[in-house]
Order: C-alpha cells, then structure tokens, then sequence
C-alpha cells in the first residue's frame, strides 16, 4: 500500500519535473498563443458570416490534414525562414531581413537554373547552393553593419529587403530568358533544375522538406553541442559577460547573420526550385514591388517555435496547415486572408504569452491550493465529529 | 525653372507624411518604446480616414472639410491601434520590436480581407478632390506662391502646423521634459515622483496619433485618397523611422531629413521629367532604391555618435534597479 503510495508520489514529481522544464513552458506559452490567436479568427469568421462560421473554421483547423501533402509542400519556405529569424534570434539579434535574404536565394537560384548549362544530375544542386549564396551575400551586409558599425541590425534588415526586391525585380524584368513580359512572370524553369518530387499523389511535394527538416536538426546539434553554438547562446544572454570570457563578439555577429542569410536563401532557392501542379512546369516569381511575405511568417514561426530548431520544424508545419485550411475555408466564402490576421495575432500574444501564462497558472495554483485547504479544513472538521 | 517648382510642389506631400510619423517615431522613442509598428499604425489610420471619406463623399461637403474632419478619425483610430503595442510594450512588458512586427502583420491582411467581402475589391477607392490648384491671394506671392500655395494640398499646411505644436511640447512644456525622462533614465524619473508608465503611453499614445493622420495624409496626398491591401503605405512607416534616426529624434532635424528623403523618393518617381536625368539612361529602380541606400549610408557615418534614447527598447520594471 505505501510502496504504491510512493510510487505514485514518484510519478508525480517526475511530472513535476516534465511540467518545469524550459521546453514545456516554452510549448504550453505557445499553445497559448495558438489557442489565442484562433479564437480570434473564429471570433472575425463569426462576426463576417455567422451561417458558415462553424464549418469555416472546421475548414481552418482540420482542412490540411485532406492535404497533407501540400502542407509540407508549403511548409518548406517558411520553415526556413523561420529558421534564419530563430537562429539569429538565439544571438539576441532579430533578422527581420529573411524577405530579403529569401528574395535574394531565389534570384540566385533561379539565375543558375536559366543561364548556365549544367548535366541534369547536378543542375538542381548547384542551383541550391547559388540560392544559399545569395542569402549569404544578404545576410552578411547587416552582420558587418552590426558588427563593424554598431548599427541596429533591425533597420539595415528592413532597408535591405527593400533594396534587394527592388534589384531582383529590375533584375528579372530586364532578363529576356527569365520573363515573360506578357505574363508578368518568370518563365518555367527546366526540369533538370527542378528538386526531384517525393512522388506523393495529388501534392508537390519534394525532396526540399527532407532537406529542410535535415537542416534543422543539423542547426539543433550546433546549438547543443558545439562550441559555436555555445558562444552563440552566451552572447544572446549576456553580450558583456560573453566578451568578457573572451568570446568573439564580433565575428560571432557576422558569422550568425551569414548563417540566417544563407537559411533564409535555401528558403528561396527550395521555392522556386519546387515543380508545380500543371506537368513539367516549376514555380514562378512575379516582380510587382512586394516584399516577400514568406519572410515575416518565418518571424510567427521561429516565435511559435520558440527559437529552437525542432520547435521550428512543427510550428512551420502547423503554420502551414492552417494556412491550407484557410484557402479552403475560401470554398464557404472566407478569404484566405483571415490566416494571415490569425497568425498576426499568434505573434501579437506569443510575445507575451510567457508572462501572461506564468500569471494563469499563479491564478490556477493559488485557486488549487484554497480548494486544498478548505478540504483538509473540512477533513479535520469529520474526523473532530468522528 | 518649371522643373524645379514641379519638384518641390510634388515633394512636400510627400513629406509630410514622413514627417508626421517621423515626429511620431519620436514621441514613441523619446518616451522608451520603439515604434516598429508604425507602418501598420499608418495603415490603420489611413484605411480609417478612407472609409470615412467613402461614407461621407457623397453628402456635398466640400473637400477641404472633409479632409479636416477624415484627420481626425484618422488620428483617433491611429491611437487606439497604437494602445494595443503600449498595452503589450509597457504593461505586459513584451519584446517591442516583435509586438510592433505583428502590428504591422495584421493590418494589410485585414483590410484585404474587409475590402474583399464588402467592396470586392483590394482596398477603399474614393473619389474625393482633395487637390487644390491654388490658394487665393497667397498663391499669387512671386516664387513662393509657386512653390508652397499652387498645386498643393491642404495637408501640407497643417503638417507644417503639427510641427511647430511638436516643438513646443516636446522643448516648452513640463509634460516634454518628463517625457525625454523617461526614455533616458527611466528610474530615475521614477524617483522624483514622474509616473513612467502612464508618460509611455502618452509617448506611444501620440505617436498612434501621428501616425494615423500621416498614413491618412500619406493616401490623400500620395494614392489620391485610396487605400490598397497590398501596397499599404508603401513602406512610409519603416521610412519614417528611418528619417527619425536620421534626424537623431530631435524636431527640427527630422523636418530637415524628411524633406531630403521625399526629395530623393519625387526624383526617382521624376526621371522622365528631367533631361539631365533622363539622358544619364540609369535604369529608373536605381533611383527607387535612393532612400534606402541613402539612410544606410548616413546609418554608418553617425551611429558612432548616435544620439539615441539611452531607455529605449527596455522594458520598464520598477523592481528591477
């Protein structure tokens, strides 16, 4: 009987333990946010259309599990991205320039896969590194701007994704063999350059998500186990403890900053690089002026993920599937756009959602530990009548 | 001659936005919160500003009041958009600068989404003249009549007006030195008694107004009173911030520094107009990307001595010392 007792004690505390830890805090803040972020959306589908609210949302939440394929399809870009906003993020620096950097990938990508003539087997991957590349080149300009000059890394991202569409956009306009100047696009891309199909029914998804999940957790074990890594994490604690244990403050910044650049390009490069739906054919870029916006939600995802790279990995899927739930929310009249407003809210209360989960639970224990103490209250007062 | 009135009558209604939501920046910065959001803010106001413009447009009330009474529906939405960052920013104590990205997030999808389902179309189209040819006995002043009372807008006008009440708050009141108090030394504004969390609000509060009479001036001005889903503001809000660093968060200096960026922003739009320009054969992008290029060059030769407000950015906590 106590040996059971016990043993249940046990289990308590080891849930105790699971309960305190840093991941789970982190997970059940971001569930939070989720949960938050949702009711808001039901809350908008409500007031817009109230007939087909229900099942708008039931489209929202479920619809991406018919579609799974695509999910992951769209899952890769963005869990890139995220990738290149959380890593930096783990150095304290916040890569708002991912649109950027991604925008850049793409054009190098796209670039190699038109004007140069490779052997089919090794075209596609030649093609990935020019995107990394070109990411690179994007993310190195604000790590010497940090780095070297002082200046706030914020602003150099934000100026630099308006600099890089604007010299992708010229550039693509003003190259005959990538646009079609009658369709406002770039051209299909030859299928030597295009990522080998996983070969799934119904969906386009390829060996980018393989890859992308791989860099993830390539990222995880850096983080983890490297010295790098560890330098990493120090400075985005405490910038002058770590360069008074004579971390190279410096060097890290402009390292971190080209790593993101180059994770936000492969972002680029696996989209564009994607075959499409209609046969033979590849994804397309079309230069109207607009910043990327797989940029900003790899911000909602490396937040949702809370920075950590396996976190990064779900929270780009589950992005991605409320946003394939959202365009077919489209099919009961709901414009996909409502996603879009959810997951700025997600963002909104993720922000806080630490502090606003640390006040409910202090809300939730204080209300368990009165209900304890007016039971063993009342158990004292049967056993006084016993 | 004629080019250069061209010039300067076509860049202060693009300046003053700029410089209203610059102005803005500063307010915000000054008091110890950075206003990334002051993109979506702008939006916002300037969508609310539109709409009223849509509601009223067809009751006869002439432009000019119209304009007046859209500011300060702009204003007012402008502020309670901005209440959400202070509430987050300084209440909840959040990271400011992804509290202001999902600010700036939420708002161009959700006037898509509004203009879709209402109007079926990608934002507000109002047909509004806002536009005045010339203003009677000033624009007849020689040179400058032409370059500040012809072809212009109203907004230019009252931009200007807001800016003489910014200086004279932000230098000549009590409630203006409290306010620099607090984005320098929270702590020890706190220590004499100043309330650093209601002069924050007040900051970002202002700054809301600000920027939402700036997005709507930005549509009157700039997009001839209409508001798109997807261009927005056009990145007014992130330039804005930019003139604001460049003009080191003081008054003046931002005037100055808003009228070079929107000076910078009509010659790109301008290339044709100019033979000097046009015979250089530059491809006209290089001069859109000017103002970006320009801020990151300034950017490296002052932050060294960069003036910025030394509490911003931190969240207030009074426990902490």
């Amino acid at each position: 009987m106590q040996d059971k007792n016990r043993s249940s004690r046990k289990s308590m505390l080891n849930l105790e333990n699971l309960t305190h830890s840093k991941g789970f805090s982190a997970f059940t803040a971001a569930l939070l946010a989720v949960a938050l972020g949702l009711i808001f959306g039901f809350i908008v589908m409500l007031v817009a259309s109230p007939g087909n609210a229900l099942q708008g949302f039931n489209y929202v939440l479920l619809g991406g599990f018919s579609r799974f394929g695509n999910v992951l399809y769209f899952a890769t870009p963005i869990l890139m991205t995220g990738l290149a906003v959380g890593f930096a993020f783990k150095m304290g620096l916040f890569n708002i320039g991912a649109s950027g950097q991604y925008t850049m990938g793409m054009f190098f990508a796209l670039y190699v896969g038109f004007m140069w003539d490779l052997p089919p087997g090794i075209h596609w991957i030649v093609a990935i590194f020019a995107g990394m590349l070109g990411g690179m080149l994007w993310g190195f300009i604000p790590g010497i701007f940090k780095a070297l000059l002082n200046v706030n890394e914020v602003i150099t991202s934000i100026m630099f994704n308006y600099i890089g569409m604007y010299l992708v956009d010229m550039w693509i306009q003003s190259n005959a063999v990538i646009y079609v100047s009658s369709k406002s696009r770039t051209n299909y891309l030859p299928s030597t350059v295009q990522i080998p199909s996983l070969g799934i029914d119904g969906s386009n998804v390829n060996f980018g998500i393989l890859f992308a999940v791989i860099i993830g957790i390539i990222l995880f074990i850096v983080l983890q186990k490297t010295t790098f890594g560890y330098e990493l994490k120090a400075t985005g604690f405490n910038k002058h403890a770590s360069a008074y244990a004579g971390m190279k403050g410096k060097r890290n910044i402009i390292l971190t900053m080209v790593i993101a650049g180059g994770l936000a390009g492969l972002g680029g490069a696996f989209a564009i690089l994607a075959p499409s739906a209609i046969a033979g054919s590849s994804m397309t870029y079309e230069p109207i002026s607009i910043i990327a916006a797989n940029g900003f939600n790899g911000i909602a995802v490396a937040l949702l993920g809370s920075s950590n790279p396996i976190g990064i990995i779900f929270s780009s899927i589950f992005i991605s599937h409320i946003q394939r739930g959202g365009s077919l929310a489209n099919l009961v009249g709901f414009k996909p756009e409502i996603i879009d407003v959810v997951i700025a809210v997600i963002i909104y209360f993720s922000a806080f959602a630490m502090i606003m989960k640390a006040g409910l639970a202090k809300f939730i224990k204080t209300r368990l530990k009165k209900q304890d103490h007016s039971k063993g209250l009342n158990e004292d007062v049967t056993k006084g009548e016993s | 001659m004629d080019t250069f009135y061209y010039l300067i009558q076509n860049m202060l209604p693009v300046a003053i936005p700029l410089l209203l939501v610059a102005l803005g920046g500063m307010f915000s910065e000054r008091s110890g919160v950075i206003n990334i959001a002051l993109e979506g803010i702008m939006l916002f106001g300037a969508f609310f500003g539109a709409l009223f413009v849509y509601a009223i447009q067809g009751t006869g009330i002439n432009g000019q009041w119209v304009l007046i009474m859209g500011m300060f529906v702009a204003g007012l939405a402008g502020f309670i958009y901005s209440l959400l960052l202070s509430f987050a920013a300084v209440t909840m104590k959040a990271d400011q600068t992804i509290t202001g990205t999902s600010l700036n997030m939420m708002i161009p999808a959700a006037i898509l989404l509004f203009a879709k389902m209402f109007f079926s179309s990608d934002g507000i189209t109002t047909n509004m003249k806002f536009y005045i040819r010339k203003i009677p006995f000033l624009g007849d002043i020689p040179i400058l009549g032409q370059l500040f009372f012809q072809k212009t807008y109203l907004t230019v006008m009252i931009g200007l007006f807001f800016l003489v009440i910014a200086v004279i708050i932000f230098y000549k009141t009590r409630f203006g030195l409290r306010l620099r108090a607090c984005g320098e030394h929270p702590h020890a504004a706190d220590s004499v008694g100043i309330n650093v969390y209601f002069m924050r609000y007040a900051g970002v509060g202002l700054s809301g107004i600000l920027g939402g009479i700036g997005g709507f001036f930005y549509s009157v001005g700039v997009t001839d009173g209409n508001v798109n889903g997807h261009t927005g503001v056009a990145g007014f809000g992130f330039l804005a911030l930019a003139v604001m660093i460049f003009g080191q968060w003081k008054p003046i200096r931002i005037l100055f520094a808003a009228l070079f960026f929107a000076f910078l922003r009509t010659l790109a739009y301008s290339v044709a107009l100019i033979p000097f320009l046009n015979d250089l054969g530059i491809n006209q992008t290089y001069y859109k990307m000017m103002p970006y290029i320009a801020t990151m060059v300034v950017l490296a030769f002052t932050s060294k001595k960069s003036r910025a407000p030394k509490a911003e950015g931190i969240p207030y906590d009074k426990s902490q010392r």
